[in-house]
């Protein structure tokens, strides 16, 4: 099935149907883990070049997953699909499925807002709204419609303590959120991403702007998370995904080159692609 | 001891080019000065504050009452503020975030050949096309039969006109510098474009977009000849957006050269001048004032 963003897929099918059409993929299950994630056949274009090649993977539940690859490989834009921000590009061309919960996300009759409700997301460089600490972490929530004060602080307070920022800035609430440090500031999108209720967090090279400290704490956090929700990383330090991944997708020119449970593809890979990027000799 | 050449050209270079910029920098104080000095006659023989609150303009037996032109110059601004500036919020936004590229470039090239265009255009075309409407057709709607049309909204709308290119123009640069990943920020959590828009890109560019205004209407303050055309030129304080006014640039490029016979005239004009120059330079103060507060706050 193709679709684009000018030209929506014809047919939708309901979830139950899908749920059902989802096989793993050739000899690469997921060890009867269940899946989150699906992604079918997904092809991304923009003008002539091709960013994504028949893209096919399954993300595990309740597990971290780090997307690897040398830059360019597609690594954030395969991520991108996953929150449907890839369309805010202009000129892109998908094709292809991506199935959360078994419903596919590009289907016709989906909420866009709604779908995005369910990630949160940590970008490269943190990026806080422009306005107080506060008002960060209660803007997803009200947008969502909780308006009364009581809950609004109630959960502000939880999910600062969530994301290890409560203490340091409990003091500030109401001060501007970029006049915290660039780590703290990481934590507090996290927090924010974590307040709309999300089953995902994505995240694009989410340590890549901060200190060894503040990276430190958001792996540890991602760790602690991973019970409660299904992470997707993409991080080109290879020793991070050593540390946190269970399970590692690397990726080359547009293209999964390989998959699976972190120990075993890093230890016994099974490309020649990829036995050169753990070690080294490609980066 | 001989210096090479090359490094006497260097310390050369550095000095010249140190007092070009002194030269251009003392401009400002220069021009005020001056007009300051030449408005002094009309100084000393009535007092600030009955040349600035005063409405009656008899050159002929010395009463200059300048309350009539600063009143038409507030109000001619306030009108195409009150038009221009969401209506370039607007269109900007339009532009930014939701046109497509090519309509992006085909919309903004035709608005920078807007700006390009002589302000005697802008006059003329008010002229046929402004100010029929407003007399034969805006001001009988809301009851005013009696308006020539040269009015000062006729004014304000020509002047909003004019500041429509340059003002989108900053504003899209403005919007630019939002990062795109500060809206993906605030998509992800599950915000829709408008809201995303109201809530984040506009909040992040407040100082900038201020900053557009400001600039674009420093310009149209003292914008003269369009303004002219179609404001009616009467020397009295207007009662309605349909009454005739006569803006502080209008009654010095009308008269200076003419009347000079009249004493103290010649004073009177430095002193209008004196009085827009001031006029602006507290409205570009202020509004640095204003954006520095927006900023501190955002960031």
């Amino acid at each position: 099935m193709q679709t684009s963003i000018n030209e929506p897929m014809e047919k939708t099918g309901n979830a139950s149907q899908h749920a059902t059409l989802i096989q793993p993929l050739n000899g690469q299950s997921l060890n009867g883990v269940k899946t989150h994630i699906s992604v079918r056949n997904l092809n991304i274009s923009y003008g002539n070049s091709q960013i994504l090649k028949n893209v096919s993977i399954d993300i595990p539940d309740k597990k971290i997953t780090a997307i690897i690859g040398p830059s360019g490989c597609g690594k954030t834009t395969l991520l991108k699909t996953f929150n449907r921000l890839i369309e805010s590009s202009d000129g892109i061309k998908i094709e292809g499925e991506v199935l959360v919960d078994g419903e596919n996300i590009y289907g016709k009759n989906v909420e866009v807002t709604n779908m995005r409700k369910k990630m949160g997301l940590l970008s490269q460089r943190p990026m806080p709204l422009p306005m107080s600490i506060y008002d960060n972490i209660a803007y997803g929530m009200r947008i969502h419609g909780i308006r009364k004060k009581s809950i609004l602080n109630e959960r502000v307070t939880y999910y600062l303590k969530q994301a290890s920022l409560w203490n340091e800035v409990k003091d500030r609430l109401h001060q501007p959120a970029t006049k915290l440090s660039i780590g703290q500031q990481q934590r507090l999108c996290l927090a924010r991403g974590l307040a709309v209720e999300p089953e995902i967090i994505l995240g694009d090279e989410p340590t890549s702007a901060l200190d060894p400290i503040s990276s430190q704490r958001i792996e540890e956090k991602f760790v602690e998370l991973k019970d409660q929700y299904t992470i997707v990383m993409v991080t080109h330090i290879l020793r991070q995904a050593r540390r946190i991944a269970d399970y590692i997708v690397f990726m080359y020119l547009g293209e999964i080159v390989e998959h699976g449970p972190a120990h075993e593809l890093l230890e016994n890979p099974r490309e020649e692609m990829t036995k050169e990027y753990v070690k080294g000799v490609i980066s | 001891m001989v210096l090479p050449l090359r490094i006497l050209l260097d310390k050369v270079a550095g000095k010249s080019v140190l007092c070009l910029s002194v030269l251009i920098g003392s401009l400002l104080f220069l021009i005020v000065g001056g007009l300051y000095f030449k408005s002094l006659p009309i100084l000393e023989s009535h007092s600030f504050w009955d040349l600035i609150s005063k409405s009656i303009w008899k050159p002929g037996k010395e009463q200059f009452g300048f309350l009539p032109y600063i009143l038409s110059t507030v109000y001619i601004t306030i009108i195409s503020l009150t038009i221009a500036v969401p209506l370039c919020i607007l269109c900007s936004v339009y532009l930014s975030e939701y046109a497509s590229k090519r309509v992006k470039s085909f919309v903004t090239s035709l608005v920078d050949i807007l700006a390009g265009i002589p302000s005697v255009i802008f006059g003329i075309w008010g002229i046929i096309m402004i100010v029929p409407f407003i007399s034969d057709t805006l001001a009988p709607a809301f009851g005013q039969e009696d308006t020539t049309g040269y009015s000062i909204l006729a004014g304000g709308l020509v002047l909003a006109i004019m500041v429509f290119p340059i003002v989108i123009h900053i504003m899209l640069e403005v919007l630019r510098t939002v990062p795109v990943e500060l809206r993906e920020a605030s998509l992800s959590l599950g915000a829709n474009k408008w809201e995303t828009i109201k809530k984040v890109v506009l909040r992040k560019a407040a100082p900038g977009i201020i900053a557009a205004i400001v600039l674009g209407f420093s310009r149209a303050f003292g914008e003269t000849l369009a303004v002219l055309m179609v404001v009616g030129n009467t020397a009295l304080i207007p009662h309605s957006i349909f009454d005739a006014g006569y803006p502080l640039p209008a009654l010095i490029a009308n008269n200076y050269g003419e009347m000079m016979s009249i004493p103290l005239y010649d004073s009177a004009l430095m002193f209008a001048s004196f009085l827009l120059l001031v006029v602006i330079l507290i409205f570009n103060v202020a509004a640095r004032f204003f954006m520095m507060r927006v900023e501190r706050r955002m960031s």
